[in-house]
């Protein structure tokens, strides 16, 4: 079923319209409200009126994740707290999270993407869908949450973890579609492997994966050992959360929802506009957004738009999985992980120095986290007991940080290589 | 009566514990005693050597997270019991050992060294029952 024929089927023209009109009365609202934003217009020597169409977009500034960390908490939205009812946040490049506030019309506008979204992955009202994504601050549970209940579908609002709950309600419940990360799902598998559990003992036949990256072997993979279709789903809290876009039964590219957030590809380096086809780095602006409207965010996802029409019928233009990143942003279990912040941790730290390696597995089908530092001579203690709560000490630190658990590691001092350039920080290990 | 030991962090990986052997032996000194102690993850290794000082600059010029521990050097009838009754003026004396080890060199005496967490007052304690300490001059002569 297609939830908004007259949008995701859209000619081009049509929904170049829309967009366009709906550009200039973003342009303008940031504009008059947002000082930041105005600033930026200026200093390109740009007014709202010089905006008229989706052709002018590429004459706008760029809007990255910087921006967001300067004007925090709540700096960049454009309407008063009193209109904002929703917030949620990600965790950002040096410990304060990158916050986003919807107001009741976006919570609305995200409900009737992730609806689409739902449809374009064969998810209908009579399904019960289990929502394995953390619900909080995380956009990824109540995101997917609002979009079930829109589309009529019977949500079990279980969060993440407590895998053996997950599969008890699975087969107590005939819950017949999951929500959760890539990874999650087959640990899930093998947790129903080790109960006894098999594929036929349960009515999975849809899996709406995203948060991180994944290949088309784990699709491959996890469709077999759970015995559904594995749908992608992309979205950033940033844009709004899960429901940026998402696959079709098709599986051919991820349909974005364009009438809300218009994608351009640029190149990371000249920051110029790329043609179509091309890979390059994701940009989103975001037109019907009120509480933050973010005008050529960078994503920093690296992808390529392929604008056919798609077998589904829908003219959404698609986005290919995701090839990588431009920055060194590393998506774990779901959650963003900045090299930087670790580097952040052991800089206030008084017994470390900032040398570390972050190396990331993917152990059995979950990534694992395993840091290296180097023992300062200083603080070298001749006791186990010592060096061990050293190791305790840095592992909370992290821990508390990142959001995700690390194994620490403390290796002898100049053991971690030295460059004059950009030293090499993380080695990751998982084929991604 | 303090002697100064050397410690040394060891990550678990082969060929490391040989690498301080070789550095001490090109540059001359000799172990007297040494002990490994290890964890999962990695091993601290604590070393009586001829020429602590030097030992500590060779070490740290190679690159080794290496410092100077002071112990005490017990010196005990090599016969059953003789440890126990060490043990037991210490304990009764409220002295806390950290960490020790031992090596005999003949069928007469062994050596005990002991990481105390009071070094003073572990030193006070023997001398006061009579025991007999081992002068590092003599130690790191062995």
């Amino acid at each position: 079923m297609i939830w908004n024929e007259k949008i995701e089927c859209a000619e081009r023209e049509e929904m170049k319209a829309i967009q366009s009109e709906r550009l200039r009365e973003t342009v303008q609202r940031i504009y008059h409200k947002v000082p930041a934003y105005r600033k930026k217009m200026q200093e390109v020597g740009l007014v709202p009126a010089d905006i008229r169409s989706v052709d002018d977009l590429h004459k706008l500034p760029f809007t990255t994740k910087q921006d967001l960390r300067d004007n925090y908490p709540f700096g960049m939205f454009t309407v008063p707290m009193s209109e904002i009812v929703r917030i949620h946040a990600s965790s950002g490049t040096t410990g304060k999270p990158t916050v986003v506030g919807y107001t009741r019309k976006d919570l609305n506008s995200w409900s009737e993407v992730v609806t689409r979204s739902l449809c374009m992955a064969g998810v209908h009202q009579n399904d019960i869908v289990q929502v394995a994504y953390g619900y909080g601050l995380f956009t990824g549970g109540l995101g997917l949450h609002y979009g079930c209940e829109n589309l009529g579908a019977s949500v079990i609002p279980i969060s993440g973890g407590n895998t053996q709950k997950q599969l008890q309600l699975m087969e107590d419940f005939g819950t017949t579609v999951v929500a959760c990360t890539p990874s999650y799902s087959l640990y899930l598998a093998e947790a129903m492997k080790d109960a006894g559990i098999k594929k036929e003992d349960l009515k999975l036949r849809v899996g709406i994966f995203g948060a991180e990256p994944w290949t088309e072997n784990m699709r491959k993979e996890i469709e077999t050992q759970l015995g559904l279709k594995a749908i992608d789903i992309y979205g950033l809290s940033e844009i709004i959360g899960p429901g940026v876009s998402c696959e079709c039964e098709h599986q051919c590219g991820m349909h974005i929802n364009e009438d809300h957030f218009i994608p351009e590809i640029i190149n990371p380096e000249t920051l110029e506009p790329m043609p179509a086809g091309e890979i390059g780095e994701l940009v989103f602006t975001t037109v019907t957004k009120e509480g933050i409207p973010l005008i050529r965010y960078r994503t920093r996802d690296l992808t390529r738009l392929i604008y056919d029409k798609c077998e589904c019928g829908r003219t959404l233009v698609r986005m290919e999985k995701c090839k990588g990143r431009s920055d060194d942003m590393l998506i774990i279990r779901g959650v963003n992980v900045f090299p930087s912040q670790i580097e952040s941790v052991l800089l206030e730290m008084s017994e470390t120095e900032p040398h570390y390696l972050l190396i990331v597995e993917r152990e059995g089908n979950l990534d694992t986290l395993n840091l290296m530092v180097e023992v300062q001579e200083q603080f070298f203690s001749d006791e186990i007991k010592q060096l061990e709560s050293l190791r305790k000490k840095i592992t909370h630190n992290i821990q508390s940080t990142l959001g995700i658990s690390v194994n620490v590691k403390l290796v002898e001092p100049k053991t971690i290589e030295r460059t004059a350039g950009k030293a090499k920080r993380v080695i990751d290990n998982r084929k991604l | 009566m303090i002697i100064k030991q050397l410690s040394v962090f060891l990550e678990n990986k082969t060929g490391r514990l040989n690498e301080v052997a070789g550095i001490l032996g090109d540059a001359g000194i000799n172990m007297s005693a040494f002990s490994v102690a290890d964890t999962s993850e990695f091993g601290i290794l604590r070393l009586i050597v001829s020429d602590p000082d030097r030992a500590l600059q060779e070490l740290k010029s190679a690159g080794f997270a290496v410092r100077l521990t002071e112990v005490v050097c017990l010196s005990s009838p090599n016969e059953p019991g003789a440890l126990a009754r060490a043990l037991n003026i210490l304990s009764s004396e409220g002295v806390f050992i950290e960490y020790l080890y031992a090596y005999s060199m003949d069928n007469k005496s062994a050596n005990i060294v002991l990481k105390p967490e009071n070094i003073q007052k572990c030193i006070q304690v023997l001398q006061d029952h009579k025991m007999e300490l081992v002068k590092a001059s003599d130690l790191y002569k062995l």
